[in-house]
């Protein structure tokens, strides 16, 4: 792997550095998962698409600066690092948008693209449904041919922000027969339609961060399929691979809550103690690990190696070296943790979705053994 | 150099090549194994090219380490190639270490090290011994040795006696003191290294097992249990790994955080590969427990190994002393 920042990159992170010290919110946003802290965050979005920063690794044309790998990664180092809120565009820039840049006409590109970038379209992930979680090819939402496009029927669940955003992306089903892989098809589709419904629900954290979304013939035209009908599950991997690995959670998002951990230890009376001490140098040890594994990855993705089921290695690793994190500051907090004055409580409640969501970790797992390692299925 | 390395230790380092280490009586070698490291130049890595080295740089070594974990080298490979090619190279103004460094690039003598008081050594024709904080070049005739026997029974351990004089110590004071603990963190790197090619064989002995071998008319690695038992294992030997080659390029950049580095990469290794070695037991099932299988040989390697210059909770607290406060220490 490549440790040496270039003079370029050292440049760019003291550019990021400085631009996030002058603008990042003194005072923490309400969160992005409830209906008023969201506006507040659409506000911080078009801060940063004004000044360049939002979606940095894409092309000018598109509303980037055309960062490199290392680059992106260097400005989530430095965005985590400045404490900036959380990026509620991040299922159009980090999902969506990977899976338009490789399967999308460029009409697509031309006119999806930058509203991702400048958060005057906010998307949802119509992944889930009540039947199909981890068996992601059980899904039974379907689509119907019409003139000009199709007509969607079924449920979405579980879906991140979904009362809050514009659109929804997701598989649907148009093919009615055949194996359950094939016969799908990728859809952009319009959240405020006729023929679509979303009630948002409340999560284990108690915001509002979840919604089902009911289809009852909401149209979506051709212009609106991605990647082709019936390369649903082809395309939708590559969303699910972005989310599994660098697109979705970069490295220095973990950072920084290893430095907020190694802070709370120092301040803590039960910081002391030297078991307490040795789990939070484990769970630091392990972002850092993370950190440097990542930058291998992004060398060989430089070199033009794709990245594959190798991604789910990742997904297993943060997401459990994330719930290790907050359960270590908790155990710090002691009696203290149940208190709402602090934020770690809550943040440990989300961490604990980590291993849920992208592929529960069983599955991860299930993934790494047959398609890194060569276990047979059956 | 790698891939030649890897080719040279499937022919020369088998399992079975190993074993006959392993039982011998008293210390042995694979007969022209030295030579030919020497030749690829592995001991040579480190040294210039102007003295008859390679003039590699330490990332380059650790490749080449870890590749030797793999095949469970049983030579002083780390001694010599990784911790006193340097450090004589660094004393070459005086005679003496010049000499040494000679002999030991023409792969006439390799070298074993004790760099800290009652650390023991393996059988090696120099050694490179600390005294009081200095740095002490003995030829091992020179030195009383006692043998302790190790688990790992191709480590013939010994522990040293010798007579420290000026004709004996190389190096003293302020510089002694660096050149050391410059050692000790390539030592500790090294192992760190070689504890992640162990972790990976036995890792990949154990893939080919399950896939193999049968029960209940499937293969084992059907089974989910034993899937996410060898993916965990897997994993950790993954994200272990690349914490290895970022301490050798501190080092190789003189960064200041290359000690701390060092620590985390032998913290990250030592528990990869306990992990590995206890996976790969569980999922030979009893195969794995009998001393006829080359599985114990890596096994008890890593056992060895995994404590050898300090074990993963000894750097773990060193690294929480360096980024945490001090137990006791008023809290701000």
């Amino acid at each position: 792997m490549d440790l040496t920042f270039s003079a370029e990159e050292e440049a760019f992170r003291r550019e990021a550095r400085i631009w996030l010290e002058a603008h990042v919110p003194k005072m923490p946003l309400v969160s992005g998962d409830t209906r008023e802290g969201f506006a507040e965050h659409l506000l911080w979005e078009r801060a940063l698409f004004d000044a360049g920063w939002s979606v940095v690794a894409w092309p000018r044309v598109y509303g980037g600066r055309e960062a490199s790998l290392m680059q992106w990664l260097i400005f989530e180092e430095e965005y985590w690092r400045a404490g900036a809120p959380q990026r509620v565009t991040q299922n159009g820039i980090f999902l969506l948008a990977p899976s338009i840049f490789s399967f999308g006409t460029q009409e697509q590109k031309d006119r999806l693209l930058p509203p991702i970038a400048s958060a005057e379209c906010l998307w949802a992930q119509g992944w889930s449904e009540p039947g199909a979680g981890s068996d992601l090819a059980a899904l039974r939402s379907y689509a119907e041919r019409v003139s000009g496009g199709f007509r969607l029927y079924g449920q979405k669940t579980w879906t991140t922000r979904g009362a809050f955003c514009d659109k929804i992306f997701g598989p649907f089903r148009s093919e009615p027969s055949g194996p359950a892989h094939a016969g799908l098809t990728y859809f952009l589709v319009p959240l405020h339609a006729e023929g679509i419904s979303v009630r948002g629900c409340g999560r284990l954290d108690g915001d509002e961060g979840f919604a089902d979304v009911f289809l009852d013939g909401v149209f979506v035209p051709d212009r609106d399929v991605l990647g082709g009908v019936g390369n649903g599950w082809k395309v939708a991997m590559s969303t699910t691979s972005s989310e599994r690995a660098l697109s979705l959670r970069s490295p220095g998002r973990f950072m920084a809550t290893a430095e907020r951990l190694r802070a709370l230890c120092r301040k803590s009376p039960r910081g002391r103690d030297p078991v307490l001490r040795d789990r939070v140098v484990r769970a630091c040890l392990d972002a850092e690990a993370y950190r440097f594994h990542t930058f291998q990855l992004a060398t060989r993705l430089q070199e033009g190696h794709a990245l594959g089921p190798e991604a789910s290695m990742s997904k297993l690793f943060w997401s459990e070296m994330d719930v290790a994190m907050h359960e270590t500051a908790l155990a710090l907090l002691g009696d203290d943790a149940e208190l709402d004055t602090q934020a770690w409580m809550k943040q440990f409640q989300f961490s604990l979705a980590g291993p849920i969501y992208a592929g529960t970790n069983e599955i991860q797992r299930n993934v790494v053994a047959e398609r890194v390692l060569g276990l047979p299925r059956k | 150099m790698r891939d030649a390395l890897r080719e040279l230790l499937r022919e020369q380092c088998p399992p079975n090549a190993v074993r006959t280490v392993f039982e011998a009586e008293g210390p042995a070698t694979i007969p022209g194994l030295w030579a030919k490291l020497v030749e690829l130049g592995v001991i040579g890595a480190l040294a210039p090219e102007a003295v008859g080295g390679v003039g590699l740089d330490l990332i380059d070594l650790m490749v080449l380490i870890e590749e030797s974990g793999r095949a469970a080298v049983p030579e002083p490979l780390i001694d010599t190639a990784a911790v006193a090619v340097p450090l004589l190279a660094a004393l070459s103004e005086d005679p003496r270490a010049a000499r040494a460094l000679a002999r030991v690039l023409a792969g006439d003598a390799r070298v074993a090290v004790a760099l800290r008081a009652g650390a023991r050594v393996v059988p090696a024709e120099l050694l490179i011994l600390e005294r009081a904080s200095e740095i002490h070049l003995v030829d091992s005739a020179q030195a009383r040795l006692t043998s302790a026997r190790s688990v790992d029974r191709t480590r013939h351990l010994q522990r040293v006696d010798f007579e420290a004089s000026a004709e004996t110590s190389v190096a003293r004071g302020l510089r002694a003191q660096q050149l050391l603990a410059a050692a000790w963190d390539r030592a500790a790197l090294s192992t760190a290294a070689q504890l992640i090619g162990l972790g990976a064989r036995m890792l990949a002995l154990t893939t080919a097992h399950v896939q193999t071998r049968e029960q209940f008319g499937r293969p084992i690695g059907s089974f989910q249990a034993v899937k996410h038992q060898l993916v965990n294992a897997h994993v950790a030997v993954e994200f272990a790994q690349p914490l290895v080659y970022r301490a050798a390029h501190s080092i190789a950049r003189e960064d200041p955080g290359a000690t701390l580095h060092v620590s985390m990469a032998k913290a990250m290794a030592s528990e990869a590969a306990l992990l590995a070695a206890r996976t790969a037991l569980q999922l030979h099932g009893a195969i794995g427990y009998s001393y006829e299988y080359d599985l114990q040989l890596f096994m008890k390697r890593t056992w060895a190994l995994a404590a050898a210059y300090g074990d993963a909770l000894s750097h773990r607290t060193r690294i929480a002393e360096a980024t945490l406060a001090a137990p006791g220490e008023e809290h701000a």
